[in-house]
């Protein structure tokens, strides 16, 4: 009989952190299956070959780190900064564009800052981030055309275009996104006018509402399983839609509620890319803060801002802002009057 | 329908309870030899009050505690005292302590007892020095003396008791099965504490995963204002804190307890004890505690003798000693692993877990926290467990501290649900650990420097006393040379002997003199306390003085020990001895200068 010293708790919940990761990446499966039923092959392509992109960096970033690789790759962690980063890069992004940004989300964002839990920075949005401010056309002519669907690339032809650079195939697949047509088209036309563009469609905007929608229903999932807490999604929709009634109103003028909330980014954003625990405010309050700063951010710079969409930027920003908020947003704890704000030996 | 309140967080573990309540609580045998230790109560350990080779009957005193607070042990049975000797007992860390052995005659014959068919009929005081003299402290965990915790501060009105028998940890049935067979008892007992305390409600808190223990409850309680309120099954809803904060909406004040805010908490169990310490006169030396585990074919609860040695409860319960991977004391959410199966059963034991790998696990390694946030979702007390964690990992106690880190109850649902599988708790008793340590040091090194500024003013002070009666010494004996030469300038024969003896005789007065001014001030000192009586300013000023005079010696002897010990904070202590001798030296003047003043008045 030999007999374990162990403290106490001695029962554990079973949902380990690589548990966590792979319960996320299940939930972007309705919108992976969204984008490719609508945008054709690319984004799958993309998720594949950033996700092993990513796993092949982490790799090689722990050896040279001297960490334990395999005990490291299994949290999945680097799974599913590829695996955002392939569901946010245009459809037709070429190979060495998803490369330079999975490859920077993981070396650069990730492992130089020490790895996992220690990046002050969402991974998948620095990646995001980069690669739009450096290749600007390769990020916003590459969009896929929900339009095009009927006589969309097939599979071995999305893959010649990502790999073998057939860009000149790409045009005729292609159309600014439904933001971008809005926001660039608004200042001359009318609503009605714009909305008479094809990359809107029927609803709101062809393939993105549905694509928003499966996001939307994922990001539920992982609300109901407890993995995520509403606080964030919730804020950060609230504070785009008050910003998008407050000063938008005026459709002629400014682009509707309606494309704000299903046109862009903004479920993936805020269900799996704001709601990333490591680079997040920690507290109740402080994810509401956040959530809704990151709604304002996504809001102004859209409206105000040169890029058409802006998850990454105010996802980016807000990381910058966390460890200020989470010093002024501690709970209350039992039995005290009021939470203890701030720094110890400062005021508050 | 009683209003209930939620508290924040909490976890649903797998509950394991259904194993161990199959069987009735069965009588445990009785164990070759038991082991009683001095401290399983809150407070002084107790101190034996027999000998080696004594000769004890049942129920009889063997340890009291003389002075401060605790209660007394009592032989189990009767018997042989074997021996008294530090022996393993029930603790995390393992260690020994002091116990008394005692070697049953198996006769089990009780002493003389003095039973109280109505206790209406004695003094509140004579029920509550009764239940101290059974030795019963709270059966629930921490062990506090029952007595102390039904005498209250006397400006705190008790508007609750609140019987807990919610025995929200997986695995322990004690609690439950005890409510099931011996619900009248406990409601006797819940009567007598309700008559000391005389509180506006009685409640007692069943978790509704025991439909049983509430059914008995309710009859047992049926007519009385006794409240069987049933409440959620969830995690840690049986801590005190979180329990008193279900029933009444109400918190207890950080650092404060619970009759703080007028509640107070008992165990069930320690209302069958208080029963019976009343209405049988037995002292406390039995308990229910269960033996459970996939370790043991036959899981159950024992009623068993204080004591009892842990081994001769698995034995009874049929252990297997291949299978098991750990055995835990209390529950597993807050038990701790023991060593040796030789420690006894206290009036705390409550469970015994013999657990096997798969049924307990070793946790996987411990992976990067990545803030999922899980902890503070789960954690009753609403604290933040990752900072804490952060703080307590990189030794940042100060913030760890302001994170409100001592209200932490160790519950280990953080540590429950944490993805990486941190230990989370661990780290936190650590914390608490090392800040305690620190404070304790910083208290020693206070103490220190006090001592020695105290000696290295002394010192100084002497110093300058000797160089004035050296300056004194040499000014007399200028004054004799002088005066020596002015008489020999005068014609008497005889004058030199004379004028040496003058010399001397001077001396020798001023020396009387200093002596006179010492003791002058000590009479004045008497008969200013004389005069304070009536004058108080006077009085006040005095006892100024002689409080700055006593702090000031304290702080000289310190300043000694330090100089002696050639401690590194002697300037300091001479600093403060400096500063106090300035005080006093305040206080002196200002007591003259209000004595004048008072002379004056009395000569106007």
């Amino acid at each position: 009989m030999s007999l374990v010293q162990q403290s106490s708790p001695h029962a554990h919940r079973a949902r380990s952190t690589s548990q966590v990761m792979l319960i996320v990446m299940l939930a972007t499966l309705p919108g992976l299956l969204a984008q490719t039923l609508f945008f054709g092959w690319g984004n799958l392509i993309n998720v594949v070959w950033c996700v092993l992109l990513a796993l092949g960096a982490e790799a090689t970033m722990l050896m040279l780190r001297g960490k334990p690789v395999s005990f490291f790759l299994k949290d999945n962690t680097a799974a599913v900064t590829g695996l955002l980063l392939g569901l946010s890069l245009p459809q037709f992004t070429p190979w060495w564009v998803s490369a330079v940004a999975v490859i920077s989300a993981i070396v650069l964002a990730k492992q130089l800052y020490g790895g996992l839990g220690a990046n002050p920075f969402n991974p998948a949005m620095v990646g995001y981030a980069l690669v739009l401010v450096a290749f600007p056309v390769a990020m916003t002519t590459n969009w896929a055309e929900a339009a095009m669907l009927a006589n969309a690339p097939g599979f071995g032809e999305t893959l010649n275009i990502i790999f073998a650079g057939q860009q000149t195939a790409v045009d005729a697949y292609t159309m600014a996104t439904p933001l971008d047509e809005y926001k660039h088209k608004i200042a001359s036309h009318t609503a009605q006018e714009v909305l008479q563009h094809p990359t809107f469609g029927a609803g709101v905007a062809r393939g993105w509402e549905w694509v928003n929608g499966a996001f939307l229903l994922g990001g539920l999932a992982l609300v109901a399983l407890r993995i995520i807490t509403w606080h964030i999604p919730v804020s950060l929709l609230a504070g785009l839609a008050l910003m998008s009634l407050a000063f938008g109103a005026n459709e002629d003028v400014y682009t509707p509620l309606s494309l704000h909330l299903l046109a862009g980014g903004t479920m993936l954003g805020a269900f799996f890319i704001a709601t990333d625990p490591v680079s997040a405010a920690t507290s109740h309050q402080g994810k509401l803060i956040y959530g809704a700063c990151i709604g304002v951010l996504i809001y102004t710079i859209r409206s105000w801002g040169n890029y058409p969409d802006a998850v990454a930027f105010s996802v980016l920003l807000m990381n910058f802002a966390v460890p200020f908020i989470d010093h002024y947003t501690p709970p209350r704890t039992y039995g005290h009057h009021k939470p203890r704000r701030g720094i110890p030996g400062k005021t508050g | 329908m009683t209003q209930l309140w939620s508290f924040p967080g909490g976890i649903h573990p797998a509950e394991n309870k259904h194993q161990s309540t199959s069987r009735p609580i069965r009588p445990a045998t009785l164990p070759e030899r038991l082991v009683l230790p001095l401290q399983q109560h809150i407070g002084e350990p107790a101190e034996p009050v027999v000998e080696p080779g004594d000769q004890v009957l049942k129920g009889q005193k063997i340890a009291d505690v003389m002075a401060g607070i605790g209660v007394p042990v009592h032989a189990p049975t009767s018997g042989t005292i074997a021996g008294i000797e530090r022996l393993p007992v029930p603790h995390p860390s393992g260690m020994a302590d002091w116990c008394i052995v005692l070697e049953p005659d198996g006769n089990d014959t009780w002493c003389e007892l003095s039973p109280v068919a109505d206790y209406h009929s004695l003094d509140r005081e004579a029920v509550l020095e009764r239940i101290r003299q059974a030795g019963i402290s709270g059966m629930g965990g921490a062990g506090f003396p029952t007595n102390v915790k039904l005498q209250p501060p006397r400006d705190r009105k008790v508007s609750t008791l609140i019987l807990n028998g919610a025995e929200c940890e997986p695995y322990i049935t004690a609690d439950d099965m005890t409510m099931r067979e011996r619900a009248n008892e406990i409601q006797k007992g819940l009567k007598i504490m309700a008559w000391i305390l005389r509180p506006e409600r009685c409640v007692v808190a069943i978790e509704d995963n025991k439909p049983e223990a509430i059914e008995a409850m309710r009859k047992a309680t049926e007519g009385t204002h006794t409240e069987v309120v049933v409440i959620a099954t969830r995690y840690p809803s049986g801590g005190e804190k979180q329990l008193i904060q279900i029933l009444t909406g109400m918190e207890v004040p950080s650092g404060g307890i619970p009759a703080d805010i007028g509640v107070i908490c008992q165990n069930v169990g320690t209302a069958v004890a208080v029963s019976r310490a009343v209405f049988r006169g037995e002292p406390l030396i039995s308990r229910v505690t269960t033996v459970t585990g996939d370790g043991v074919s036959e899981p159950g609860n024992f009623d068993t003798l204080i004591g009892t040695p842990i081994s001769h409860l698995l034995t009874l319960a049929g252990f297997d000693p291949e299978r098991i991977n750990r055995l835990i004391l209390g529950g597993p959410m807050m038990g701790y692993t023991l060593e040796d199966t030789a420690v006894p059963v206290v009036k705390t034991t409550n469970c015994v877990i013999a657990a096997t790998e798969p049924e307990l696990s070793t946790p996987p390694p411990e992976q990067p926290c990545i803030r999922c946030g899980m902890c503070a979702e789960a954690c009753p007390m609403e604290l933040l467990p990752q900072q804490l964690f952060w703080h307590a990992k990189a030794r940042d106690f100060d913030r760890a501290e302001h994170l409100n880190l001592f209200d932490c109850i160790e519950c280990g649902v953080c540590s429950y649900v944490c993805p990486s599988s941190i230990p989370l708790v661990q780290y936190y008793r650590y914390a608490k650990g090392e800040i305690r340590t620190q404070q304790a040091e910083q208290l020693k090194a206070d103490r220190a420097r006090v001592r020695f500024e105290a000696r290295q003013a002394r010192l100084e002070r002497e110093q300058e006393e000797k160089e004035q009666r050296r300056q004194e010494r040499a000014r007399a004996a200028a004054e004799a040379q002088q005066r020596k030469q002015a008489e020999a300038e005068k014609p008497v024969a005889d004058g030199d002997a004379k004028d040496e003896r003058s010399a001397r005789t001077a001396m020798v007065q001023q020396a009387l003199d200093r002596k006179k001014a010492g003791a002058g001030t000590a009479a004045k000192a008497a008969t200013t306390a004389e005069a304070s009586a009536e004058k108080p300013d006077i009085g006040a000023l005095e006892k100024q003085l002689n409080q700055a005079r006593g702090k000031l010696e304290t702080m000289e002897s310190m300043l000694e020990e330090a100089r002696v010990a050639e401690a590194d904070n002697v300037e300091k202590l001479e600093r403060a001895v400096a500063k106090n001798v300035d005080r006093v030296k305040r206080a002196e003047e200002a007591l003259t200068e209000a004595r004048q003043q008072l002379e004056t008045e009395a000569g106007e």
